[in-house]
This record gives C-alpha cells, structure tokens and sequence, in this order.
C-alpha cells in the first residue's frame, strides 16, 4: 500500500503538483490519468525518489519515504520495479543480460538459477527466443514486454508503469495492458500507471485518479468514471464531440458492461 | 537526484557539484564483481579502441620533430645525434602524454560524454536509480579507473611509436642515418622522466574522464543538449589537460 499525503512539487514559481492525497491499494492497479501537463509524471516521479516533494509525504506500508536515508531508501527501491515509457533498456546488454541485471547487482544467486529466473519472467510476458537480442533489434512491444520482464524478476512489490502505451499499436497495446493487470493480480502487488490511454482506463482501472493542473479533480473507479459529472473530467474521456454523442446514446449500455 | 540535473548556476555551483559527483564514486560498490566487469568493458572501449589512432598521430608526430629538428641542425655544429636525443625528451616529457591527452579528450571524452548523456536522456540512469544503484559509483567510478589504468599505457605506446617515427623519417629523408638516431636515443637516460610522463598520463586521464562524465550525467533535455555537453565535454577536458601541464611541469620539474 502506498499513501500520498498532501504532495507538493514547485519547480522554481511554478506549483506542478499542488497538494495530492491519495492511496493506492495493494494488489489493485491504481491509474493515474490526465492531460498532458497535468502532473501525472511529476507525481509518479515524486512516489518513486526520482524527484523529491517540495512539501508532504509519501508511505510504502506506512514507512515515510521522504524522510528516510539514502541506504533505506535503496531498501525500498530494491522493492520497485518500473516500466519506463520508452522502456530505458540498457543498449549494450542483451535481452537476458537486461532482465538479469538486476539479479546480477543484488543477489547472490548461481548463474544457473539466475538464468532460470531470467528464462522464467521471460516467458511470463510471452518474449521467448529473444535472450540474446538487444534493444535496437526489439519492436516497440518486445522492447516493453523486455521492461516488464526486467521489473518484476526481482519479486517487487510494488509496479510503477509510466505510459506503457505510448508508441505502440492497439492491438499490442491491449496485449501490454493485460499483462500488466495479470501481473498485478497473479503477484499482488501495486501497481500505478500513468495514461491517458482510454483502453486501458476501461480494462484496469481498479482505482483511477484524474488529475488537472497539478490537482486531484476526481477519485474513482472504471464504472464510476463513466457515470462522474466532471466538467473537466468529462470533456478529458470524451474529447470529441463525436464520443460524447456515443456516450449519451449508448450510456446504460456501457455502464452494465464496465460492472461486469 | 533529478533536482541536481535541471539545476544550473555558475561556476562555482558546477564546481561544487563536480566534486560531490568525484566523492560519490569512491562509494562502496553494491557488488564487487559487476563493477569489476564494467570497468573491464571501459578498459577495452577506452584503451583497446583507442590504441590504433594514438599509434597513427604518434607516429607522425615523431617523424616530423625529427625532421624538422634535423632541419634546424643542419649546417650547425651541433652533432646529428642530437635529433635522436631531442626527439626522445620531447616526446617522453611532453608531447607523448599531451598530444595524447587531446587526442583522448577529443574522442574518450565525446564518447563518455555522449554515451552518458544518451543514458539520461532515454531514462536508462533513472532506471539504475529506481533499481537502487549508486549511478555515480556505478556508471563513473569504472570509467575513471580504466581511463587511469590504461591512458599511462596508451602514453608509452605513444612515447614509444612516436620515438621510432622519428627515427624512420629520419632514415627515410637522409637527415640522420638510423644509427646516430639510436645513439642519441639511448644518451642520457633520466628515469624520472619516465616517472614525469606517467603521472602526467594518470593526471590527464582522470581530468579528462571526470570532465566529460560530469557533462554527460548531467545533461538534460533533448538530443541537441547532448551535442553540447559533448562539445564543452571536449573543449573543458583540453583546456584542463593544458593546465594541469603546465602546473605539473612546473611541480615536477623543479
């Protein structure tokens, strides 16, 4: 479980993130949508130490991530795993010796067992034959699925994904969100992702956080997402007129479906 | 971490921040082993790759000391061995270690500087962080001590090259036959000559690979950013292998 408490984030004058609160569960995937510039990265990047709150805390099980130590914060992260919008593989290393890396830096664990691991994470996001690949040979997706892979082999328990549609096609993209949800449900961890890929709204959102200009707006679920009168919530899911007509027209229908 | 990259300031903000970024590599590894085998791939990238051009520009620069040094002997009374013996302590004491600095500052450190820089930019150094890696330590640490294994190395490769150089061009032209070349090489040998160029080569290579490291770590923003910490990556790292001879040769010497 990890708990916002009133997060600010001012670079210079300018407030990006004006006072967050929040909990993301364990064992659920926690959204967070917006529009571009909103302070979804920031704040994602806040939870993870990348960037530091100007002001309020954040809690991994009740433990104040802001204030501790470097030492006990690298604990922590030894708990994270994130996939990076562009998937941040290491050019020089293969596919295995990517997903390895991780292994290789913090256990003591034989070669064997290593690649064991490896081979296994690997084939839980469906890359196989891809162990002595490296990134420039990969698409879009293999390159994702090899963040994946890499994010999880070290058992984390908590999965940050930051875009993990962007640059990839419907159809894979729908592939990428599923295994997210999979993960997240077969490992119980918590899971955040930062979209604003619709798709994925509707296939995992256990809990979605809207935010606008740098301030929560909206707090809820895919069902109540569709049913929130929101102006800017609203005007963000149905961007064109022609979707808004779409929601009015078939609104019963899709509420029915998304409680399913 | 991230705060410390889009800060900027003036020098003495860079200076500060430089010698926090030095002190952080003398951390702890968080496994021996992985470091161990960066700073092998660094050695190879470092001194392997850059064997060849320092062989070629060494080469050349032995042979045209000594012709024209033979030149400005010539019709002197000055015996032709002496070209031998010139172009031996120019060499060793200064041209062997400086030529090369620049030539390293120039193609190590765009190199680092870009290859960190790219690292930034494509959140590769953030990703090390999250994992929990000290990315100082980590990505510099094994870069400064191959640069300053392997740069002494590639200096006696470039005293010794540039020493032979001069005595081919030497023999070619018909300035000074190969033997009174020899015969002035082997004159007066001062080991702490020796001893002068090596540290020059350690010093050069540690100002030379921490300059454009901290360049390329530091970077922010786009590809064009990464071009520009290149290009102040090699212009710092030539102005200080300047410095640092002069101040060396003057501390050494006296």
């Amino acid at each position: 479980m990890i708990e916002v408490k009133d997060v600010r984030k001012a670079f210079g004058t300018q407030e990006v993130l004006k006072g967050i609160s929040v909990l993301f569960e364990a064992g659920k995937n926690n959204l967070i949508i917006g529009k571009s510039g909103s302070g979804k990265t920031v704040l994602l990047k806040c939870i993870v130490g990348l960037l530091t709150p100007t002001d309020g805390h954040i809690f991994f099980d009740g433990k104040d991530y802001v204030a501790m130590g470097m030492n006990d914060k690298n604990e922590i992260r030894r708990e994270l795993g994130m996939l990076f919008q562009g998937g941040a593989l290491f050019d020089s290393l293969t596919v295995e010796e990517n997903v390895r890396f991780p292994l290789d830096m913090f256990t003591k664990m034989p070669m064997s067992e290593k690649k064991d691991r490896v081979n296994e994470v690997l084939k839980r996001v469906n890359l196989v034959n891809a162990n002595a690949k490296y990134p420039s040979q990969l698409s879009g997706g293999m390159q994702k699925r090899t963040g994946i892979a890499r994010a999880i082999v070290m058992n984390p328990k908590y999965l940050f994904c930051d875009e993990p549609n962007s640059g990839l096609d419907p159809q894979t993209s729908i592939v990428i969100d599923e295994l997210i949800m999979e993960i997240t449900e077969e490992y119980q961890i918590t899971t955040i992702t930062n979209t604003h890929d619709m798709n994925s709204v509707i296939t995992n959102g256990d809990k979605i956080i809207f935010l606008h200009e740098g301030s929560k707006h909206w707090e809820g679920d895919k069902v109540s997402l569709f049913e929130s009168d929101n102006k800017e919530l609203i005007d963000f899911i149905f961007a064109s007129d022609f979707l808004k007509e779409a929601r009015d027209a078939r609104h019963d229908r899709l509420i029915s479906k998304l409680s399913k | 971490m991230a705060e410390y990259i889009h800060a900027s300031g003036g020098p003495i903000f860079h200076i500060g921040r430089y010698i926090l970024m030095i002190k952080r590599c003398f951390t702890r590894p968080e496994r021996a082993a992985m470091y161990w085998k960066e700073t092998l791939r660094q050695m190879s990238n470092i001194g392997v790759g850059s064997v060849m051009i320092i062989i070629l520009i060494s080469f050349f620069i032995g042979a045209v000391s000594a012709v024209q040094f033979a030149y400005n002997l010539s019709g002197s009374m000055v015996p032709m061995y002496y070209v031998g013996y010139v172009v031996k302590e120019s060499l060793i004491l200064e041209l062997a270690p400086t030529i090369s600095g620049l030539i390293l500052a120039g193609k190590v450190g765009s190199n680092l500087s870009s290859e960190l820089g790219t690292m930034r930019l494509t959140e590769q150094i953030d990703a090390l962080e999250i994992m929990g890696v000290n990315t100082i330590s980590y990505l510099i640490g094994p870069k400064l001590a191959a640069a300053i294994t392997m740069i002494p190395i590639l200096v006696v490769i470039s005293a010794i090259t540039g020493i032979f150089g001069g005595l081919v061009a030497g023999d070619l032209t018909g300035y000074v036959s190969s033997v009174d070349f020899t015969q002035g090489i082997l004159m007066n040998f001062v080991a702490k000559n020796i001893y002068i160029m090596l540290t020059k080569a350690a010093v050069f290579g540690f100002l030379l690979t921490s300059i454009s490291c901290y360049q390329g770590f530091y970077a922010y923003g786009s590809s064009i950013e990464i071009g520009k910490a290149s290009t102040r990556a090699v212009v710092l790292s030539s102005i200080m292998v300047l410095i640092a001879d002069f101040v060396l040769a003057w501390l050494l010497l006296n």
